[in-house]
């Protein structure tokens, strides 16, 4: 409001006035052209890496199954019951021998299969970890999950096999993309108000492709934003899970304070028992063993979660006493942790079945052209301001 | 010179962030509906994201050549 007025008052002045605002809005532009040129500029090669690694991962589920790295149960015999857990837990100690239990995981749409997570140590590098996949109505080892070559790409995408600083800097190089699409906003004003939306002219190649990053830029704006925007938010689960650890999880188990760690362990069927009587309209997502980075080192962290695409993310965890089993708290996650868990599937384009997925693929190919023509755009205008010798081009100046 | 054709070539915010704006807010849409409502969400957020693409491939058949 203030702006238009002070625009307003500006017009009614004199010529110098006019001027002097002119000069003021080409200097803001430009102002705006550095921001731009910069934040894609030094993201650019790492944006590409982020979008190109992501292509596949779009289809991960699909290519692991083709290529054998997502073991399917035997179908279930009618009437036939499941086995205890104990029983898979035990079994999977026995194939991982010296190993001991991380995690036991249920996958949401596979309600037949028991994936459970063995490592060297209960807090030992995820990298080591194991993660096997057991038939839940015969406790038969059906093979292990998710190895292969997408998980180079997934290394790739999430850390650049650099840990978490590799993480970290990749939410960093995450958040100059989402300042080169803010400052790419503001451009198109200056740059496009001479044009309709979605003109496309091939009167030079370089005209042609400083079409067609508007266009696409301007058109996957805000799924682009979104996807940008959770993904940064992604790369700080670390930070957030240690926050909820020092905070909320620190108070849940404060009456535990100079206890030992518990040394038998309760029994894993009982405790799924008293986790779901907590949770009533709930299912286990997964379990967390005492002394993993999920829980604390006196109980075994359950993690219940719904089953409509929205409270199937926003996770539910119940503390239970690593020895007796024994309920001891049960508290709704923070919101921080909330919305991690929501912004995972707005990342993964996973929550909307293939078709979502296609969808999701075309628009990162139509980003990855967005990254590209503005890197040709920078290096076009690099070469002609050095050479001076492309008199004639129609320039692509911001227009007044 | 026309009012029409006066106006597109000042441009005023409408006829420049107008377009961007209407898909944009779609995306946003699309992108909640498949997360919020199970099936008819599903489709229309096979609409709504489909149609920055549809958009796309529209312009491209409909360019001028100069």
């Amino acid at each position: 409001m203030a702006i238009g007025a002070a625009r307003r008052r500006a017009c009614r002045t004199s010529g110098r006035g006019g001027r002097r605002e002119v000069a003021l809005k080409a200097k803001t532009v430009r102002i705006w052209s550095v921001v731009h040129t910069w934040s894609s500029l030094i993201s650019t090669l790492f944006l590409l890496l982020l979008c190109v690694t992501g292509l596949p991962l779009i289809f991960h589920h699909e290519i692991d199954e083709l290529l054998g790295y997502d073991p399917k149960p035997e179908l279930a015999q009618p009437g036939a019951v499941k086995r205890s857990i104990d029983e898979i837990a035990r079994t999977a100690l026995a194939h991982d021998p010296g190993r001991v239990l991380q995690y036991i995981l249920w996958d949401k749409d596979e309600p037949n299969t028991v994936i459970a997570f063995t490592n060297n140590k209960v807090d030992g590098d995820p990298d080591a970890a194991t993660l096997r996949a057991y038939d839940a109505h015969t406790a038969k080892p059906l093979g292990s999950v998710g190895g292969g070559p997408m998980l180079i790409f997934l290394k790739l995408h999430v850390d650049m096999f650099a840990g978490q600083p590799g993480k970290l800097f990749l939410g960093a190089m995450g958040f100059l993309f989402l300042i080169a699409i803010v400052s790419g906003v503001v451009l198109y004003w200056p740059f496009t108000r001479r044009l309709s939306f979605g003109t496309l002219r091939d009167k030079s190649r370089r005209i042609a492709w400083f079409d067609w990053h508007n266009l696409l830029g301007a058109i996957t704006i805000a799924w682009a934003l979104v996807v940008g925007a959770t993904g940064v938010i992604n790369t700080l689960a670390e930070v957030m899970l240690n926050q909820w650890k020092a905070t909320e999880l620190a108070d849940m188990v404060k009456p535990y304070a100079g206890k030992p760690p518990p040394v038998h362990l309760a029994s894993l069927d009982a405790t799924l028992e008293k986790a779901r009587n907590a949770a009533p309209g709930m299912n286990v997502s997964f379990v967390a063993f005492p002394g993993t980075p999920f829980t604390s080192s006196h109980h075994f962290a359950v993690f219940m979660r719904g089953d409509t695409p929205l409270t199937s993310r926003l996770l539910k965890p119940v503390l239970l006493d690593g020895e007796t089993g024994e309920v001891s708290d049960a508290r709704d996650l923070p919101v921080y942790l909330k919305a991690l868990l929501v912004s995972q599937p707005l990342h993964f384009g996973d929550y909307g079945g293939m078709p979502l997925k296609i969808i999701w693929a075309l628009l990162d190919v139509m980003t990855i052209v967005v990254i590209g023509s503005g890197l040709y755009l920078w290096v076009v205008k690099r070469r002609k301001h050095h050479s001076h010798a492309l008199a004639g081009q129609v320039s692509l100046q911001p227009s007044r | 010179m026309t009012a029409a054709r006066k106006s597109r070539v000042s441009g005023n915010w409408r006829t420049v962030y107008g377009g961007p704006l209407l898909i944009g807010a779609l995306s946003i849409a699309g992108l909640l509906s498949a997360l919020l409502y199970e099936g008819p969400g599903r489709y229309f957020s096979w609409l709504a994201l489909g149609a920055p693409v549809a958009l796309t491939v529209w312009f491209f058949a409909r360019r001028k050549r100069i």
